[in-house]
């Protein structure tokens, strides 16, 4: 079992795959050392240690108080400072791109790579539980893209994050997009290594998404708030979306922007060339 | 459903520490988890019931430890206990503030018996 995300049943491999590699299975990526997980043979003694006599039990064993204090979250932390390590030695600014499913993320990211055509080099994981779909989007841009699919697993993790880029091999001063599993809860707990983390709510989207899902907004460097086309035809109200979030997090920087019509995107594309 | 990944990490850690400590029954293991950590708490128990089967923390108590949230404002360096999910200074508006308690998610304790 894999101990760190969750997913990863011998069923649902994660799989790291390049667009037209569709049946290229890896081996479970971040299968950490858990030898010990098949070997169990005193849990059995245990079980059946209950026969023993109460005398026996009392001076055959004693207690014993280990004190850990061991982060849980520990082994991603480590990993996720091994993958920052590597994008500082090689120049490359990683930014962790986080929504709920749909808010546009990829569409984003396509008209991302468009603008920084020529300015900047970009490579970009993606992460979903199934399909190359999105994957294959960004092939099409002609940026260089892996993608992680994560079984079971509802978020990415520093592990997944370090296999793919051994596949992917991100060029020297690039900047790495990195596309999370669309799921407004459980990647904001799991650093990968990033320099910044973006979160996008979309204006179809409630306006109370920042505190109804505050840990997300709260670990974000940016929010981008996108659709904003849409936005004569419905209900949403910026400066509220706003209001909630900077009370999630003061020290927010928002974008308003629509990754369709391009409208506000400037800001972003600035942002990103900004950043060392 | 992240917890259930939190809880397979606290299950595989507290496991090496009995195995390292030539364990032979873990009865308790102690566990500081933050009200601001993101975890919720039912799930977490859930997830560990789950969590524990064929490991050496089959039928091992879990204690868990609500730990509650505690502000540093950063504009006067007032402390409190936050309103809520967010700290807005009582003492002088100030929005900004620093959680300086209440994210954890840490192993405690171990209580293991070990052969005498």
């Amino acid at each position: 079992m894999c101990d760190t995300c969750g997913c990863g049943q011998e069923g649902n491999p994660v799989k790291i795959s390049r667009p037209g590699e569709t049946d290229h299975h890896h081996d479970h990526p971040h299968d950490h050392d858990h030898d010990h997980s098949h070997d169990h043979d005193h849990t059995h003694d245990h079980t059946h240690g209950h026969h023993h006599d109460h005398d026996d039990h009392v001076h055959g064993t004693t207690q014993r108080l280990i004190k850990l204090e061991e982060d849980i979250l520990g082994k991603n932390n480590l990993l996720a400072s091994r993958n920052s390590g590597y994008f500082e030695a090689k120049g490359i600014v990683a930014l962790n791109l986080m929504s709920s499913p749909g808010s546009g993320k990829t569409t984003l990211l396509e008209r991302t790579i468009q603008a920084l055509e020529g300015k900047r080099k970009v490579a970009v994981i993606e992460g979903d539980q199934q399909t190359l779909n999105d994957a294959e989007r960004i092939d099409r841009t002609g940026a260089p893209v892996v993608q992680v699919n994560t079984g079971n697993g509802c978020h990415l993790d520093a592990e997944m994050i370090r296999q793919a880029l051994k596949t992917l091999e991100p060029e020297e001063g690039s900047i790495l997009f990195i596309e999370n599993v669309g799921n407004l809860v459980c990647p904001s707990l799991f650093e990968l290594g990033e320099r910044n983390r973006i979160v996008i709510i979309s204006v179809t989207e409630g306006e109370d998404k920042p505190v109804k899902y505050p840990t997300m907004f709260q670990h974000a460097d940016v929010c981008i708030i996108n659709k904003t086309d849409l936005l004569p035809y419905v209900d949403f109200d910026v400066t509220k979306a706003i209001s909630y979030a900077q009370s999630v997090n003061p020290a927010l920087t928002f974008m308003e922007l629509s990754a369709k019509t391009g409208e506000g995107v400037e800001d972003w594309i600035q942002w990103i060339l900004d950043l060392q | 459903m992240h917890e259930l990944s939190i809880a397979i990490s606290i299950v595989d850690i507290a496991s090496r520490q009995a195995e390292a400590a030539s364990a032979m029954s873990v009865s308790r293991v102690e566990l500081d988890i933050g009200t601001m950590s993101g975890i919720e708490y039912e799930s977490l128990k859930f997830a560990l019931s789950v969590a524990v089967k064929d490991s050496i923390l089959e039928g091992t108590e879990f204690r868990i430890n609500r730990v509650e949230p505690l502000c540093e404002c950063l504009s006067c360096t007032h402390l409190f206990i936050p309103n809520g999910l967010f700290g807005q200074c009582p003492e002088c508006g100030e929005k900004n503030t620093s959680l300086i308690r209440g994210k954890e998610l840490q192993i405690k304790s171990l209580l293991v018996e070990q052969k005498e």
